[in-house]
């Protein structure tokens, strides 16, 4: 099972192989990529840079190339995966069916895996994919319970990904468009949910306001934590009850679910946040390695140390975690 | 122009189905969408009553079309969604790239529906040759980005090769999840969700902390607060759109197809009011506004 660690820059990708990532994925400095933030992610200089690193410590470098590629501007997506191609990554994460085609013509000898934003959800959508780009890996999308992802590993033609820790996205990935409708811009077209620059904090009588797009998105009073707005964790009204009507403020965290994962025969766990800071990458790689080498050692026995999950809520969304749409109940 | 009624986003009971497509039959919409695509817990409504419900519409002259499942998780979906691809008569709308998968295996043209991630020609040309007829525009894109597809389509030489379809009216489907929002809302899991959704016809508002009404929960489906309408916007289509689809709230929709129609050339324009209905996404701002 190999671990598979964000880095939106150099020393994050450095803290994410010293502290043990089989492999390690990035982004480069443009909309072709679902973190496009700003002060963050690669140029061609630093994926070169990159990608000598990782070779060099016999670890994997993806580039995530997960957006949708523009009518206008199509070149730009192109281009990235040409770059990509041009440092010897060894794989490309692609969502664009177009990408998907264009990679698999140009680049055969390099792996494509379909990104979580394709939204590959049942076994005919993996065979989907397979048959028509040759694809390496599916990365599944944070919807299914572990009973289904145990099914479709039954079945699958092609290894499987899992998200493992991070942010917890709770729609189809790829297919929400929640950012969109209310700043007009989305994952999918822009690389950003619930962009930045839409983001107000304003101190008020009634508490601390946050607003995307002056929607009002959370209210707290003094004694809560205030976290960012993004808009699925916000706190809404139906019919009068104030609370968090999508999903609260919570990060994912499948540690428990370890020995599960590997019985099913997963090919990788991966870690979210490519946004975070290199702090984040090394402590959360060195928890996750040391957890999968445990659990490879003795299957049976494992459990998730209570170090390890102190380490990782601290690191957490709320500083709360969940299993998401792997425990059927959060469903 | 042509319009289409969308398939019924709510889980109604198979009455009132009935009764509005006996209504939709008499209606001046030309084709019909028809089946579940939210939820397949929804299975009040069988396979045989919507197979009955559409030779109905088709015996009214109507192009039906059926649809399938944006989300699908479970192999029994995928055993339930071959039948419909098999169903040996009616088109059938794939929501998901793994029903695209099944009708293209079986050698079957489609509707590629607007839950499918289409945003560029390229994409298209795939799904072109896999057997797609008809393209609905995912529902965040703009009528600048169809013109640039449009156009990159022309380079490709595929722009007269399938219909352009855009969901015009109604709750916007913005995202879809696996847990159930409105199961939620009453405190339950989905396993136990009792289909509360039925006891919602037109779904279940939400709204910010200073009453502005931002979404409409729809069992796994969260939709626009607002109720998109782009009967104003009938003129810039010309010539880029071939099919206006309106998503069906109650039979009132029935004489929003006429309303729409009439408007055509921008002789009957319709009133529309901000922060109940909105354009935002066709005229490229942000989704819930309401651009005159």
């Amino acid at each position: 099972m190999e671990l598979l660690c964000p880095a939106g820059n150099l020393p994050a990708l450095k803290a994410a192989v010293e502290n043990g990532a089989d492999a390690v994925y990035v982004g480069l400095k443009d909309d072709t990529n679902a973190r496009h933030f700003a002060g963050l992610n690669f140029t061609g200089k630093r994926l070169k840079e990159a990608a000598g690193y990782i070779h060099q410590h016999r670890r994997k470098l993806h580039v995530a190339i997960n957006t949708f590629a523009h009518p206008s501007g199509y070149e730009r997506w192109q281009y990235a995966v040409d770059m990509a191609a041009s440092v010897g990554v060894d794989a490309l994460i692609l969502a664009d069916i177009a990408m998907l085609e264009y990679a698999a013509e140009r680049y055969p000898h390099i792996e494509r895996h379909v990104s979580v934003q394709a939204s590959a959800t049942n076994v005919e959508a993996i065979k989907f994919y397979q048959r028509n780009f040759d694809v390496a890996r599916v990365v599944l999308p944070r919807v299914l319970s572990m009973h289904q992802v145990r099914q479709l590993a039954r079945v699958t033609p092609v290894p499987l990904e899992v998200f493992a820790f991070g942010s917890l996205c709770i729609m189809a990935e790829g297919r929400c468009f929640l950012s969109s409708w209310l700043t007009g811009e989305s994952p999918n077209t822009v690389g950003a949910c619930s962009p930045a620059r839409y983001v107000r904090w304003q101190q008020t009588p009634g508490g601390l306001e946050s607003r995307l797009n002056e929607v009002l998105i959370d209210r707290y009073d003094a004694t809560e934590n205030a976290g960012y707005p993004t808009l699925c964790k916000g706190r809404y009204r139906l019919d009068g009850a104030r609370y968090h009507a999508l999903e609260e403020p919570t990060s994912l965290n499948t540690l428990a679910l370890l020995p599960e994962l590997l019985a099913a025969n997963i090919a990788s766990v991966k870690i979210e946040g490519r946004q975070r800071s290199p702090a984040y990458v090394e402590q959360v790689t060195r928890v996750w390695r040391q957890a999968i080498d445990r659990c490879r050692a003795d299957p049976a026995g494992f459990t998730a140390q209570q170090n390890w999950m102190n380490t990782l809520s601290a690191l957490s969304e709320g500083t709360q975690t969940t299993l998401g749409a792997y425990h059927r109940q959060w469903q | 122009m042509k319009y289409a009624l969308g398939p019924v986003l709510w889980y109604w009971p198979t009455e009132t189905l009935q009764d509005f497509y006996q209504a939709a039959a008499s209606s001046s919409a030309e084709i019909v969408y028809l089946g579940e695509a939210v939820c397949s817990k929804r299975r009040a409504t069988k396979m045989a009553d919507w197979m009955a419900m559409a030779k109905a519409l088709a015996a009214a002259g109507k192009q039906v079309v059926l649809t399938s499942l944006a989300l699908v998780q479970s192999p029994s979906e995928l055993v339930e969604l071959k039948r419909y691809v098999d169903n040996g008569e009616f088109l059938l709308e794939a929501n998901d790239m793994g029903t695209v998968n099944m009708v293209a295996e079986a050698g079957l043209p489609f509707v590629a529906g607007h839950a499918l991630n289409c945003y560029n020609a390229v994409t298209l040309r795939l799904l072109l040759k896999m057997g797609m007829v008809r393209w609905c525009m995912p529902v965040e894109l703009s009528r600048d980005w169809l013109d640039n597809l449009l156009t990159q389509c022309e380079t490709l030489g595929i722009r007269n090769r399938f219909e352009v379809e855009v969901l015009g009216y109604g709750h916007l489907p913005l995202a879809y999840s696996a847990r159930c929002f409105t199961a939620r809302a009453e405190n339950r899991g989905k396993d136990d969700c009792q289909t509360c959704c039925s006891e919602h016809p037109l779904g279940r508002k939400l709204y910010s902390q200073e009453d502005q009404l931002v979404f409409v929960l729809n069992g796994i489906q969260t939709m626009s607060g607002y109720c998109y309408n782009l009967g104003n916007e009938l003129i810039s289509m010309q010539g880029r759109v071939d099919i206006v689809r309106l998503s069906p709230q109650g039979t009132e929709t029935l004489t929003m197809v006429d309303a729409f129609r009439a408007n055509e050339t921008g002789k009957h324009p319709l009133s529309l009011q901000s922060h109940r209905q909105c354009n935002g996404y066709w005229r490229q701002v942000a989704g819930l506004e309401l651009v005159s």
